[in-house]
């Protein structure tokens, strides 16, 4: 059967109309933002530059991608319609009389709502590995840099251990089918996701400990959260059916934190090491507070800066390992939208088509860049101050 | 100093100790025994073929045991044929002794690999130095545009060049191998047709500019904007001195300037990026041997992990672990060297 096509332009204007939720999420939101700028503090400056606009740009645009994902997408990621087999951009499915924008892949589904889609487990799991890998890093990090001595000694050659590994190997290892019939993923799990919950609780203990008025308030609050997100994410036994994780995007996430969390432990370990020579933290020693509360009140806050900026990198940086572990087929199951495992399906054919590799690599760069933009703008605007 | 690189050696083995010990670990996880035995045994063997496969080839001796044998501190066991009951070595095609023997890195011996059946050290070997081959055009391409980008953007901070540059490396930066692979490959393969997608061929006949030029352009770009972005850092930094200023007065030219007084200091700090960046260039390795299928070590590597072949994976992650180390030590030793305000203590 003869597929029929529309042009390149009506391509270009079909993927426009059919973004068009992110269009005016983005309108009212950079709108809003630009003109309360002054009001908004280091996010309001961003806006004062190029780089800090375009940054901004391309990771709203993603995000609220992600967000309305199911309605931007015109067919189902994962439903194979087989005449449109390899079919080029434009082609239009005889069914619904809607186009494949950007064609068909090697298994007749439409390269335009896999790109849509896949943004969705990119930024959920990038965003979160990298939250859990700043908690790991900082909580440890704080005390090696702060102490010193025999604590950090321990900590920094388990940092290196970790680093000095080859990333591709240890992900080979860690993310293997076989490693879900073993303990050690949920073991690792369960080892880092405590983390959180041991931030906040002694955040909110050093703070408030003399008015127990607001510390049980805040601990219960932060236990019982923490400890249900907690039970449903390692366990998978959340009494509510709400917080659940596939048992290999667990793997991913935790090999994923375990790579990137030596990182963080370093960057924070230098900081604290610079921050604590400073003289309000003499200060604070000599009002005799505790060196938790000086670690967590005193020094986190003045370190911020850079690690905001290493946070963005940091996202972007996953991004590249998720795509990684993708292309190479780890973890994420094999019909999965996601950007790493279409690039691999797509650049084994490139010598017949080329038209399905280029979305999903396209959709990534573009990501990390807006992350790398918006990380650049943002140590630009902390140096100013 | 003699004292700083012996203590920093001694970290180096204790690590490569400690790594060798986990990765020993991993691959010898129950399910990844059995993925061994399947590949090793028929396509239809039962649960107990593979079983016994694996009880004969002595992989169900204690943990401990086994790693002392690989590491050469414990005394390889010949296996017993069960139909003669006579002693022979393990692996018919490595020559493994029939007579219990310390055989093991200590000694130099690699092992076996599964998945080839040769002797590791004829696999790996050559494997890494082909891709000690790639490396090198890497870094030939790599660290001049590198640099060259970096003075230009940093000699003037703020100008139009500074800021066009200065998103093009970000712009790299953030395009990693598999993304700007598949974008040559569609580019300079599919659509010019000027380069060969695969560098298969560079392996039998030798490299040439046509099956060699994608390989080396995808691995080299991710690392140019990185290092470019530090040298323009360090270059703004220089070019704030006390003495560029006094330099400009004293009469000289701008490009004296910067060619004589700038550029010196400010190449110290890419000295230590550059060789810091071995590691991301060893995961940009596997990824682009893979993609171009390219023999070399990450693409053994490659191969090895999914074969779960555990000789061959020791060997590779004991090289790779030593490279990354020993450039960090070359690293710390060469910026103190380079710089002499630093003094090792």
């Amino acid at each position: 059967m003869q597929l029929e096509y529309i042009g390149a332009f009506q391509i270009v204007i079909g993927v426009i109309v059919r973004f068009w939720p992110v269009w005016v999420a983005l309108a009212i939101v950079m709108g809003a933002s630009f003109v309360y700028r002054k009001q908004l503090g280091l996010y309001g400056q961003l806006y004062g530059t190029g780089v800090g606009i375009a940054g901004v740009g391309i990771c709203f645009f993603w995000l609220f991608t992600a967000i309305f994902a199911h309605t931007i997408a015109p067919f189902d990621p994962l439903a194979q319609i087989s005449v449109m087999k390899d079919a080029l951009p434009g082609a239009i499915e005889p069914e619904s009389g809607m186009p494949f924008l950007f064609g068909g892949d090697k298994l007749a589904r439409d390269v335009f709502s896999r790109m849509v889609e896949g943004s969705r487990i990119v930024l959920i799991i990038a965003p979160a590995a990298t939250a859990f890998a700043l908690m790991v890093g900082i909580t440890l990090g704080l005390p090696a840099g702060y102490y010193g001595g025999r604590i950090d000694q321990i900590l920094s050659f388990l940092a290196n251990l970790v680093l000095a590994f080859p990333v591709i190997l240890l992900f080979y290892l860690l993310v293997t089918p076989g490693i879900m019939d073993t303990p050690i993923p949920y073991g690792l799990a369960g080892l880092f996701f405590i983390f959180p919950i041991i931030f906040f609780c002694t955040l909110f203990y050093t703070r408030f400990k003399n008015r127990p008025d607001r510390l049980y308030w805040l601990m219960g609050f932060t236990i019982l959260v923490g400890g249900w997100i907690y039970i449903g994410l390692v366990f998978n036994a959340d009494p509510f059916g709400i917080v659940s994780i596939a048992p290999n995007q667990l793997n991913i996430f935790v090999a994923v934190v375990f790579a990137s969390s030596p990182g963080v432990f370093r960057i924070v370990r230098g900081l604290v090491m610079d921050i604590k020579t400073r003289d309000y933290v003499a200060a604070a020693q000599t009002r005799g507070e505790s060196p938790w509360y000086i670690m967590l009140w005193e020094v986190l806050p003045n370190a911020r800066g850079p690690l905001i900026v290493d946070a963005c990198l940091r996202i972007g940086y996953t991004t590249i390992l998720l795509g990684t572990l993708g292309y190479f087929g780890l973890g994420l199951a094999p019909e999965s939208p996601d950007w790493g495992t279409a690039i691999k399906d797509a650049s084994r054919l490139l010598r017949s088509f080329i038209h399905p590799a280029l979305p999903p690599t396209i959709a990534l760069m573009s990501f990390v860049l807006g992350l790398n933009l918006l990380a650049d703008a943002l140590r630009e605007q902390s140096m100013k101050d | 100093m003699l004292s700083f690189i012996l203590r920093r050696l001694g970290v180096i083995a204790l690590t490569m100790l400690c790594l060798t010990l986990v990765v020993f670990f991993l691959i010898n996880l129950d399910p990844n025994l059995k993925k061994l035995a399947i590949t090793q045994t028929e396509m239809r063997a039962t649960a107990e073929q593979q079983e016994s496969w694996l009880q004969r080839n002595g992989y169900r001796q204690n943990f401990f045991i086994r790693y002392g044998q690989w590491l050469g501190v414990w005394p390889k066991q010949p296996v017993i044929d069960p139909a003669t009951g006579e002693a022979k070595g393990r692996f018919a095609f490595c020559n493994e002794p029939a007579v219990p023997a310390f055989s093991g890195i200590l000694q130099g011996d690699f092992g076996c690999s599964t998945k080839y059946k040769v002797p590791v050290s004829q696999k790996l070997f050559p494997a890494l130095g082909a891709t000690g081959l790639l490396m090198f055009w890497v870094m030939v391409t790599m660290v001049p545009i590198a640099l060259l980008v970096g003075i230009l953007a940093g000699m003037r901070e703020g100008s139009r060049t500074d800021r066009t540059l200065s998103v093009a490396s970000i712009a790299t930066t953030a395009t990693p191998e598999y993304v700007s692979g598949v974008i040559f490959a569609v580019v300079f393969a599919s659509w010019l047709g000027w380069l060969n997608g695969s560098a298969a061929s560079a392996t039998s006949q030798g490299i040439t500019f046509y099956n060699f030029t994608l390989p080396v352009m995808t691995m080299a770009i991710y690392g140019i904007g990185y290092i470019a972005r530090m040298t323009r850092a360090s270059m703004v930094e220089v070019m704030t001195q006390q003495y560029i200023r006094t330099a400009r007065l004293k009469g000289l030219s701008f490009s004296s300037v910067v060619i004589k007084h700038a550029l010196r200091n400010a190449l110290i700090a890419p000295f230590t990026v550059i060789m810091l960046q071995f590691p991301w260039l060893l995961t940009g390795v596997v990824v682009v041997e893979t993609m171009f299928r390219y023999q070399g070590f990450g693409f053994l590597l490659v191969q090895g992990a999914e074969a779960n072949d555990i000789d061959l994976l020791l060997g590779c992650s004991l090289v790779s672990v030593f490279v990354v180390l020993f450039t960090q030590l070359l690293s710390d030793v060469g910026y103190a060297y380079l710089n002499p305000r630093i003094r090792v203590q």
